[in-house]
């Protein structure tokens, strides 16, 4: 069973680990460097990525973060998560960091203010496109992309899931629905196929290790 | 039920209870600070506020000045709007639903209809699903946050004292709605009714939370909260994040303690760190102990 991280320092976590359940996977929170080096795939949940980066740059978690990412973790950002993962930021607080990682320009609040909050039915084009109902709160958009990125769902022209190898962001909120398919993408299209590829790598099965905990 | 929730041209459907729910589940696990100007704005902001609440006065001036407390003067509230960019959230008056139009007209993300200001109708809270603002309101027991949400509140706080810095009344009301919930979660189906009217709550709520163990919305606390190991302290009785009002900008060094608060309640279970976060935060605000207040100053007392 795949072992799915939830950064868990500020957001919502426990809807993702919720999510991440529904799909078979074993959810949790990461809050140190251990619970970190645990993760088969890393979510980096909805909330204020101000905070979120602050927090991770304070406790310690923000370098290893990077560095597992650029070393092959699976990540998946919902849009404080989204966010977090851009290497450019517009209408960010000044000085505010990123971790980075995705070649795109994010543009933060970008469909307004929470009054602004909306739903909409999208179509997510992933693997076997389908039609979800997709939940915006001060959502960003995504407002360029580098020639590595797929994109996998728009909202009147503008980006709001994209992809590149690893990493994996959207706009939207899928833990706030019952609708298990995006997770489940995550989980079986970008976890899955790493993992196979590390056991092949090391030659041991990943999961011994984290049983021995 | 009535509700503001409107799909316009775009097929977006703005104003749902999912979206303005939804907001608050963004906000768990978070700080939310009073700012009385754009410059304290700027310090919860940097110091990892995950929203900040725009207001004329923090609750213990409020209580040493007296006179009618109201809504804030929308031109300061822009001001905060237009220097961070986090979450800027604004209290009403409890009944006052023009103040409410005025504060959704210039877009705040949330709204606080709050008993530290002079309540507006001794009777009758706002009717919120009128709203597409999401508002959150004051609890001190579980039937009250119950009757909240029915009138469309998405997101509840326990009331505590505000502006005393005596953190007693959070503990008492966050202990009360931890409670009352374990206590349904623990009845036979067939008791619900009785504990409905007991609580004077709608039996939908009343069985929803019986099922979930939880409120159907997110629960932060509020009201004296003055230390980080006041913040943990709720979070471990159950908070979903902490409300911080005159506890930050009446202490000796509003940035650090600030920081501090933050800290303290993502690692609320970690006493080591909250230790660590603890010390040399210079002097706290003074406060008053809530004995001392004669029965009718108590603001919890306001909303029924």
């Amino acid at each position: 069973m795949s072992r799915i991280g939830v950064l868990a320092l500020q957001g919502d976590v426990r809807e993702h680990i919720r999510a991440i359940g529904e799909c078979g996977a074993d959810g949790f929170p990461v809050k140190s460097r251990a619970e970190l080096a645990s993760c088969d795939g890393l979510i980096i949940p909805g909330g204020e990525s101000t905070t979120i980066a602050k927090l991770a740059r304070n406790f310690g978690l923000f370098d290893p973060i990077v560095d597992a990412m650029s070393a092959g973790l699976p990540v998946y950002g919902s849009c404080a998560g989204m966010i977090l993962l851009a290497d450019r930021v517009l209408d960010a607080m000044s000085g505010q960091e990123t971790f980075g990682g995705l070649d795109v320009t994010v543009r933060r609040n970008a469909f307004g203010r929470q009054v602004d909050s909306f739903e909409s039915e999208i179509e997510f084009a992933a693997g076997k496109p389908f039609k979800m109902t997709a939940v915006f709160i001060r959502a960003p958009w995504v407002e360029a992309v580098g020639d590595s990125v797929a994109v996998l769902a728009e909202v009147d022209g503008h980006a709001v899931a994209v992809r590149s190898r690893n990493l994996f962001a959207t706009s939207f909120h899928p833990e706030l629905t019952n609708d298990t398919r995006v997770h489940r993408y995550f989980i079986e299209e970008i976890v899955a196929p790493n993992m196979v590829r590390s056991n092949s790598l090391t030659g041991a099965p990943r999961g011994s290790e984290g049983e021995l905990r | 039920m009535a509700n503001a929730s409107d799909q316009g041209s775009t097929g977006r459907v703005v104003g749902s209870s999912r979206v303005k729910r939804g907001m608050a589940e963004m906000l768990k696990g978070g700080v939310i600070m009073d700012v009385v100007n754009a410059e304290q704005a700027k310090i919860a902001e940097d110091a990892g506020a995950v929203a900040v609440m725009a207001l004329e006065r923090v609750p213990a001036d409020i209580r040493a000045q007296g006179g009618v407390a109201r809504m804030s003067d929308p031109e300061m509230i822009a001001q905060i709007q237009a220097t961070v960019t986090i979450p800027v959230m604004a209290k009403a008056r409890i009944g006052h639903f023009v103040e409410a139009q005025v504060l959704q007209a210039i877009g705040v993300d949330y709204i606080d209809e709050s008993e530290v200001l002079t309540p507006a109708d001794y009777t009758h809270h706002i009717d919120k699903w009128n709203f597409t603002v999401p508002f959150v309101c004051g609890a001190t027991n579980l039937g009250e946050a119950l009757r909240r949400i029915n009138e469309g509140a998405a997101m509840i706080r326990s009331k505590g004292e505000a502006g005393t810095g005596d953190v007693s009344n959070a503990t008492t009301h966050m202990r009360s709605i931890g409670d009352e919930m374990r206590r349904l979660s623990s009845m036979r189906e067939d008791e619900l009714y009785v504990a409905a009217k007991e609580l004077q709550a709608p039996y939908e709520l009343v069985k929803e939370v019986a099922e979930s163990g939880r409120l159907p919305v997110v629960l932060f606390t509020a009201g004296g909260i003055a230390t980080p190991a006041d913040a943990a302290m709720m979070m471990q009785l159950g908070a979903d994040g902490v409300f911080v009002g005159s506890g930050i900008f009446k202490s000796g060094d509003p940035a650090k303690r600030a920081e501090a608060i933050v800290k303290a309640t993502t690692y609320f279970s970690d006493p080591k760190i909250v230790a660590e976060t603890s010390k040399g935060l210079g002097e706290a605000m003074v406060g008053i102990n809530v004995a001392d207040i004669p029965v009718p100053h108590r603001l919890a007392e306001r909303g029924w």
